[in-house]
């Protein structure tokens, strides 16, 4: 763990969280705006990376525990006036709550079985929304009363400090022999429970430490954006974009995730000239990216490293 | 009355789901691939249906026919430019190839759905029924374009029944969906019985998306459903069992008919989804699977 301070990727990892938090001083509202939400994401795949990459579990819902999370800090805000920071704290909590009962089915069913589990989930939480629309607003979304700030100076170093410090705690612990073990589970989870390791425990717990992240995460994304709809939290299509981010960046890195999900927002941003075809071509490079480089950006440069 | 109105369209929303998840869980259980790009290729054949009858004025049998053929063909893009690759890469290993087919086909799925978006706009469109009029069964007034869609997809199972079980190409699928090294050392090559496949997997998929687009209409918005549904269902019935799928897809289908009619249709997906997740619970290999 000690010899990881000395690592090129670390002295890289911290050049880039500098030269980031120098960005206010230069550019635009509009940029910020843009990276603070990719922050954010990155956080989400990140989460999304410590499960399925390490605990091997095929999680196509994590809009579920991002949902949980962003809508019960926006709930509890918009409806009963609590206040932000209560809100984000049990926005949280919610989603760790959610993330065990995620965990109920991965430790009875595997692969694509658990995979439709999940995915159900979404779907399950989606129409609980449209059903519940005196609560949750329904299809319209919810609109949040209080934001954290509106400095978007201010609210760019909340993103980038709370990426910065989730990839830290998450990076962390996939290095740890606790993400040993979890990698083990993944892979041969027979033997390594032979190996006397406690695998459900191990298990529970990457799901409440992924579930926490996502929800805090989506949480502070609610404050942020001052709504929570289900086309920004919820919807499938946002959990796939998690996904991508993290395939993209490369599995089992974590740190990746987080590079591949700024990618993906920057570069949709990017094509929005392009109009209705920037969704194509963003999905276009990153099966390229699949087919050719199936490490990822991450894993592709790692791998040139260790070659050399 | 109402009983049998419910008996009736559900039977045909029924046929119709059982069609578009019979390819899907044939591809399982043969190569081991989850097809995520199942609901764009449907929704293809269904719009390029629309489009050749109502622009090009070929007829609606012709219009149909391109529906089929243009499954066809994005199917083995499918196959050949997404999973294939995939499965040969040495820079995968073998216990990630599975989730790497899924993003994959995924990735590959929505490409198909913006592309259509973008020549054929998300608005929703309805294929010129092949049948037209109504007719009065059992006292309800019902589409003669329901019961043609009924009557084509129990005939298609059908088929793909006989084909299957009784022609050589068709024992050579079913052998190597039980051991595909044992059907190597008898000479076959796999990668032929894979195109056979996906070929019948086209068609099916093809059938169902044009007459899915007769009875409901698509929008490039079902892709995400269509492929949902098509995945739950087979699931439910047991990944790689056809005849699982066959049941599932009839309980599916009653069930969400059965809700639309007597509670109300915003709750539709909701009970089925429900008994999904039980069934996981108590029975995580589904209805019939075998593992």
């Amino acid at each position: 763990m000690a010899s990881f301070f000395t690592t090129r990727l670390f002295f890289i990892s911290l050049a880039l969280v500098v030269i980031a938090a120098t960005l206010p001083l230069y550019v635009s509202g509009y940029v910020l705006g843009l990276l603070t939400v990719a922050f954010y994401f990155g956080v989400f795949a990140m989460a999304w990376d410590l499960l399925f990459g390490f605990a091997g579990e095929v999680n196509f819902g994590p809009t579920f525990l991002i949902g949980v999370g962003a809508y019960t800090a926006g709930i509890l805000n918009a409806q009963f006036g609590w206040s932000v920071y209560a809100c984000i704290v049990l926005g949280a909590l919610a989603s760790v709550i959610a993330g065990l009962v995620l965990a109920l089915p991965a430790l009875r069913v595997r692969g694509p079985y658990f995979g439709l589990t999940t995915l159900v989930a979404v779907l399950m939480l989606q129409n609980f929304i449209v059903v519940f629309a005196d609560l949750t607003g329904g299809e319209i979304g919810l609109t949040i009363p209080d934001v954290i700030t509106i400095n978007a100076g201010a609210n760019y170093w909340i993103a980038l400090g709370f990426m910065t410090i989730s990839a830290a705690i998450l990076y962390g612990l996939s290095q740890s022999p606790i993400g040993l073990v979890l990698q083990a589970s993944g892979q041969d989870p027979v033997q390594a429970g032979a190996l006397g390791f406690n695998i459900v425990k191990h298990k529970l717990a990457a799901f409440i430490v992924s579930a926490f992240f996502s929800g805090l995460s989506g949480a502070l994304l609610v404050f942020y954006f001052g709504t929570a709809s289900v086309g920004t939290v919820v919807d499938v299509a946002v959990g796939v974009n998690v996904i991508v981010s993290a395939v993209l960046g490369g599995r089992r890195t974590v740190l990746g995730a987080a590079l591949g999900a700024i990618f993906l927002i920057v570069a949709g941003e990017f094509l929005r000239p392009t109009g209705e075809f920037a969704t194509f071509i963003v999905s276009a490079v990153a099966l390229l990216v699949v087919l050719f480089f199936p490490g990822g950006f991450l894993g592709a440069a790692l791998s040139r490293e260790a070659r050399s | 009355m109402r009983a049998f109105q419910i008996l009736i369209d559900g039977f045909a929303i029924s046929a119709l789901y059982a069609l578009g998840a019979t390819g899907f869980t044939l591809i399982f259980g043969v190569s081991g691939v989850l097809n995520l790009s199942h609901g764009a290729i449907m929704v293809a054949a269904a719009v390029a249906a629309w489009a050749a009858a109502s622009i090009l004025n070929v007829g609606t049998y012709a219009g149909a026919l391109i529906g089929v053929g243009v499954a066809l063909l994005t199917s083995f893009a499918t196959y050949f430019a997404v999973v294939k690759p995939i499965q040969d890469s040495r820079r995968i290993p073998n216990e990630e190839k599975e989730i790497f087919v899924l993003t994959g086909t995924l990735l590959w799925g929505i490409m198909v759905q913006e592309v259509i978006a973008y020549f054929f706009t998300n608005n929703a469109k309805t294929v010129l029924p092949i049948v037209e009029g109504v007719v009065e069964i059992l006292g309800v007034r019902t589409p003669r374009n329901e019961i043609f869609t009924a009557i084509v997809c129990c005939f298609v199972i059908a088929l793909l029944w006989l084909l299957v079980n009784r022609t050589r190409t068709g024992k050579a699928v079913l052998a190597a969906s039980m051991n595909p090294r044992g059907v190597t050392l008898l000479g076959l090559e796999l990668t032929n019985i894979y195109v056979v496949v996906w070929a019948i997997y086209g068609i099916l998929a093809g059938i169902a998306g044009v007459l899915l687009g007769m009875f409901l209409g698509v929008s490039s918005y079902s892709v995400g459903p269509l492929t949902a549904s098509a995945f739950s269902i087979v699931v439910l019935g047991g990944l790689g069992s056809v005849s699982g799928s066959l049941i599932a897809a009839f309980v599916v289908g009653y069930l969400e008919t059965l809700t639309a009619y007597l509670v109300s249709p915003a709750y539709r997906t909701i009970p089925a989804l429900l008994l999904l997740v039980f069934v996981m619970y108590i029975r995580p290999q589904g209805l019939l699977g075998r593992r």
